[in-house]
């Protein structure tokens, strides 16, 4: 671990004037993938920006009738809240079965939308890796070990998944991300937009700027339905997800399907939900078209069908 | 003392202390926080600096350059000292790779430099300031099945022969030919290797967690030329071990090599990436079993053919070693490939040999079984022997494996199971049980111990054994208790210190019994100076709560020998009759219940039983966590656990605990572990064998026999992952 600076933010606006005319500044929150990144320098920030404290912890009513999630709220309380066990229980399961206990009571909301990926080779400073070091090339598609890793969405340069099981929620969930930047502006991102694809750059992972720090996460009024979240992994618990999918079913049988641990983000297409009436098969059909797995991952495609027609056959039940 | 025919009735016998139930006497410590494992021995010696290790980044090749003003210029830092500095330490001959010194690189993550500093973090930081040029041999080959392919025609010696094999399975009407594979395993152990050295006086002393520490003191003597008495080692606690502490590692030669190089105090321990490759684990194999049998399902031929990973000069995972005496037949091969292999050393893990054979070859017995139509119950019982098959005048001292299968048969429910494979549902998990024998040796080996009565007739007993957390402080305790007529509490166990009588230490499942019976040999000797004390005869005499009663006379230990210790020293040794005219050794046999996601292939193990024949049980509770410690490694083994060989770069790409997954509570159910009542006075005077590596054999092939039951897809690839047989399973109507 470097030698860095701290210092504890006042306020969200000056936060991220801090984190923008700082070089090597990182907001700390649970500080639970943060840190850990830093004991073995893939992450070496020079300065830490702490944002705990700022007040941004808890959940509030919209108007429009949906929820706005503080930034810094815990993954635990988040999972308890009454309101979203109710509503939006898709988020709650999804939550539960990440991480372990310990882990959620430190991890937040905004902090888990932007942990870091799994990949074992971005974890070991020895290998080549474009999303550590860019244009080092990447030791998992150069004949490494992949099993873990993206099917779909991913490039030459980099097969990452994104391994969040909240934001595979969030994203069912229509949520958007609220931010503010330096300049005292902000914005409302939509999730599908807010994680970028690798490209070319598989070291830039979401489309936030220089500074810009998230103040909280919106969910709109709640969609109603089954909710599910089954996520799939070689242990009960405390491992992530080979394949996860999350979804909100309606008693017509339509409904909302997003996919983790297939891609560099969660992953949901629109279109193809219009086949679930027709089955998991032809939704996955349409969600995976164009999936390039790897001889380690290819089974991820026939689980990410089968995970999703056990869904459905427990939203008929 | 020697233990040259079998044990006759004795002291030890009389089951007041021994063979009772009795939580570790060390167990207040642990839970506290309070026993003094290696790295936190703070108050040993003043002014410790702390080290931190470098290690390589290739596999294969040889360092051309180092450059280290970067960390020797950084925050705290008092030393680094490099590979280069110095010549390849010596080793012993217990280690296959060299640990430290000179330019070559044996394997990934091989230690390479120490950088000393203040703190801990200040040595961190400036270990990644060392920067290393290599000069990397490309194109050697890390995947064995590939080397398995090219060597498949090397004339290689048998392991054993017996009969005429291939013959006999060339005849046999029924038979199975299998190929089965199991990973590299990491032990995963709690604590990381740790050591703290310093030197003084010409003495270099360290405070270390190490399960054979006469092994280990001989080895630090050789790598740093001194005689054996100007070392010494303490490892009192010792927080898991599995194998991977019987041997000294790059723990101890950096923490040697820094504070011979400061003239202080320094601690050093593997952070836990580096353990996977740094350290041993598990071989891969790739094993051949050839099963013949005649119509009724007596085996007639059995081979069992084994390719393994090692460096240059080890053995690797010597798969075949339970197929040469665990069930009958005339004719039989065993063949054992060790091919050299750049990858990290393959050595010594839980059950070397065994576990990993037994993963393969209690598979080989279920498929086989299913090929007779038999209980795979009852083809074990009907190729159970009593002898060893390779030579029939050695019989097993004792051996209760028909009653292992019986007794878990029943108490299970057995009858009870799934017949035809992927047949019995339960909502949307598809039910399955399988079963498997378990074997493993039971060697011992010669131990000492010192044992002192105290002038308030407390009772110390030290000796060298070590303790990793398998019971032995509590076993030993009992033992002295029951030899001298004092409760538990008044026994006082001092382990692991190299100043004390050399034992058996804790390696091969030989540690309890062994240690056990040198504490017996050492009462004995003390009993006889208390007989002299009193002049009387030792045969008669009584000890009784605290007391000694002779010729109608009762009196206390206490103040037997005034204001002074009374002590004895002694030795068991182990005659050749053990092992020349019997076989001993230990049985068990695992019943498992699984639950399979008929959609995802998710696995759920919601049940395990096992039957044990170990002979005289020292303490239940003790047995009983390392048997069960044993199923759930098993289990990891089974479904989880693999050191994924990176084959284009060389090395084990899952070197943290976040990507080798090992069992958490979640995955383990309810266990049963039932041991038969037994004693093998073959073994010691204790009449006991070990269970710590009998535990987990077996295991692993009984889970995969229930998930084929559940199932009906057979996986010969361990771990079994959802991945292997996801598309052979139907999807529910
Ligand atoms: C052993 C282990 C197992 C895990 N298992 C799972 C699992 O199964 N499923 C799963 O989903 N997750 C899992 N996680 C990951 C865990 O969910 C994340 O570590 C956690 O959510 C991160 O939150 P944090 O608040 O601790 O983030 P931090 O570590 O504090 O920060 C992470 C990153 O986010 C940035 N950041 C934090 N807050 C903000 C903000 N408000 N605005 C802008 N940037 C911000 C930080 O600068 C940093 O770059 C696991 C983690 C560990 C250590
Ligand atoms: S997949 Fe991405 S994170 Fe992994 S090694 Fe390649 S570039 Fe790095």
């Amino acid at each position: 671990m470097r030698a860095f600076t701290y210092e504890r933010a006042a306020s969200p606006r000056q936060a991220a004037q801090a984190a923008a005319s700082t070089d090597h500044a990182r907001f700390i929150a649970g500080g639970t993938n943060l840190l850990d990144l830093m004991k073995i320098e893939v992450e070496t920030p020079t300065h830490l920006i702490d944002v705990n404290g700022l007040g941004l912890d808890t959940i509030e009513a919209t108007e429009e009738g949906g929820l706005r999630i503080g930034a810094l709220v815990r993954n635990t309380d988040l999972a308890a809240d009454q309101r979203v066990r109710r509503d939006y229980a898709v988020l709650t399961r999804a939550l539960v079965a990440g991480a372990s206990g310990q882990l959620r009571n430190k991890a937040t909301t905004g902090g888990n939308l932007l942990q870091r990926t799994r990949c074992p080779y971005f974890y070991d400073t020895n290998m080549p890796c474009n999303k550590r070091r860019p244009g080092a090339g990447c030791a998992a598609l150069d004949g490494g070990a992949s099993r873990q890793l993206a099917i779909i969405g991913a490039s030459e340069h980099c097969i990452a998944t994104h391994p969040s099981d909240m934001a595979v929620a969030l994203r069912v969930l229509d949520a958007r991300v609220e931010t503010v930047d330096a300049r005292g502006g902000g914005r409302s991102i939509p999730l599908a937009d807010f994680h970028a694809l690798p490209g070319d750059t598989p070291h830039i992972e979401t489309v936030l700027e220089k500074g810009e720090f998230i103040t909280a996460v919106t969910l709109p009024r709640p969609p109603g339905g089954k909710h599910f979240y089954h996520k799939v992994r070689d242990r009960a618990s405390y491992a992530f997800a080979l394949v996860s999918v999350a979804a909100v079913v309606q008693p017509d049988g339509s409904g909302r399907v997003a996919l983790g641990g297939v891609a560099p983000k969660p992953w949901r297409d629109e279109q193809a939900e219009a086949a679930l009436p027709r089955g998991a098969g032809a939704v996955v059909a349409k969600l995976l078209d164009g999936a390039r797995p790897t001889p380690d991952n290819r089974f991820k495609v026939t689980l990410a069908e089968r995970t999703l027609a056990a869904v459905l056959a427990e939203a008929k039940e | 003392m020697r233990f040259d025919q079998p044990a006759d009735p004795n002291v030890a016998d009389q089951g007041k202390v021994l063979g009772r139930p009795r939580t570790r006497i060390d167990g207040p410590l642990k839970t506290t926080g309070t026993a003094p494992y290696a790295y936190e021995r703070h108050d040993v010696a003043p002014g410790q600096l702390v080290g931190y290790p470098v290690v390589s980044a290739i596999a294969k090749g040889r360092i051309t350059a180092m450059d280290t003003r970067a960390a020797k210029n950084a925050p705290g830092v008092v030393a680094v000292v490099t590979t280069l500095d110095m010549e390849r330490l010596p080793k012993a001959k217990m280690n296959v790779v060299y640990l430290f010194g000179g330019r070559e690189i044996q394997h990934y993550h091989q230690a390479i430099a120490v950088v000393v500093a203040e703190t801990f973090e200040q040595a961190r930081a400036a270990a990644a300031l060392v920067r290393t040029d290599y000069d990397e041999d490309r194109g050697a080959s890390y995947d064995l099945a590939e080397q398995r392919q090219a060597h498949l025609d090397d004339e290689v010696e048998p392991a054993s022969r017996v009969g005429d094999f291939e013959r006999a399975f060339a005849d046999a009407p029924v038979k199975l030919d299998a190929t089965y594979s199991t990973p590299g395993q990491c032990h995963a152990q709690m604590e990381p290797h740790a050591s703290i050295a310093e030197w003084k006086d010409g003495t270099l002393t360290l405070w270390t967690a190490n399960q054979m520490v006469e092994w280990s003191r001989q080895a630090l003597a050789k790598a740093f030329d001194l005689p054996p008495e100007k070392v010494r080692l303490d490892s009192p606690y010792i927080g898991g071990g599995f194998g991977v502490k019987l041997f000294l590692r790059a723990d101890a030669i950096l923490a040697a090599v820094a504070a011979r190089e400061t003239g202080r105090p320094v601690k050093v321990a593997l952070p836990r990436p580096m353990i996977a490759n740094n350290a041993t684990h598990r071989g891969l194999t790739i094993q051949r079993i050839r099963i013949g049998t005649d119509r009724d399902g007596r085996i007639t031929a059995i081979g069992h053919d084994n390719t393994t990973n090692t460096p240059p000069g080890g053995g690797g995972e010597e798969a075949t070693i339970p197929t040469e005496h665990f069930y009958a037949g005339a004719n039989r091969l065993l063949v054992h490939r060790p091919l050299e292999m750049h990858l990290p050393e393959s050595n010594a893990m839980r059950a070397p040999g065994d576990t990993a054979g037994q993963m393969a070859l209690e598979i080989a017995m279920d498929e086989m079984a299913e090929r007779l139509e038999m209980d795979p119950v009852a083809f074990r019982v009907l190729n159970d022997t009593q002898v060893d098959p390779g030579k029939p005048e050695r019989r097993f001292s004792e051996r209760h494996f028909v009653e292992c299968l019986r007794r878990g048969a029943d108490e299970f429910g057995w009858s009870h199971r799934n017949r035809r494979p992927g047949d019995r549902r339960d909502g949307v998990w598809l039910i399955g049980h399988g079963m498997a024998g378990a074997y493993r040796g039971a060697p011992a080996q010669a131990s000492g111990a010192r044992v002192a009565l105290r002038p308030d007739g407390r009772v110390r007993v030290d000796t060298d054994m070590t303790d990793i957390g398998t019971g032995s402080y509590t076993i030993i305790a009992q033992t002295a208790a029951e030899m001298l007529g004092v409760s538990v509490d008044a026994v006082e166990v001092g382990l692991g210190d190299s100043d004390s009588p050399v034992s058996a230490g804790s390696g091969g499942q030989w540690g309890a019994a062994s240690a056990t019976a040198g504490v017996y040999a050492a009462c004995v000797a003390l009993r006889e100076r208390i007989a002299e004390r009193l002049g009387a005869d030792a045969a008669t005499l009584e000890l009784v709560d605290g007391q000694v009663c002779h010729g109608g006379e009762t009196r206390p230990l206490a103040g037997l020998a005034g204001d002074r210790d009374l002590v004895a020293e002694d030795k068991i040794e182990f005659g050749d009759f053990r092992d020349k005219d019997y076989v001993l050794a230990t049985f068990g046999a695992h019943f498992v219940e699984v639950s399979v996601h008929a959609y995802t292939g998710e696995i759920r193990v919601r049940r395990q039983l096992a039957v044990c024949d170990a002979g005289r049980i020292l303490n239940p509770i003790t047995a009983r966590s390392q048997v069960i410690g044993g199923m759930t490694m098993g289990v990891g083994a089974a479904l989880m656990e693999e050191l994924k060989v990176d084959t284009r770069r060389g090395f084990f790409a899952t070197h943290d605990l976040a990507s080798y997954e090992v069992p958490v509570h979640a995955d383990i159910p309810e266990q049963t572990v039932i041991f038969l009542e037994g004693e093998d006075p073959y073994s010691t005077p204790l009449k006991a064998k070990g269970v710590g590596e009998l535990g987990i054999c077996g295991v692993s092939a009984a889970v995969a026999n229930a998930v084929y039951n559940a199932t009906g897809v057979r996986v010969r690839d361990y771990p079994i992952t959802l991945d292997k047989f996801l598309d052979q399973l139907p999807l529910p109507a």
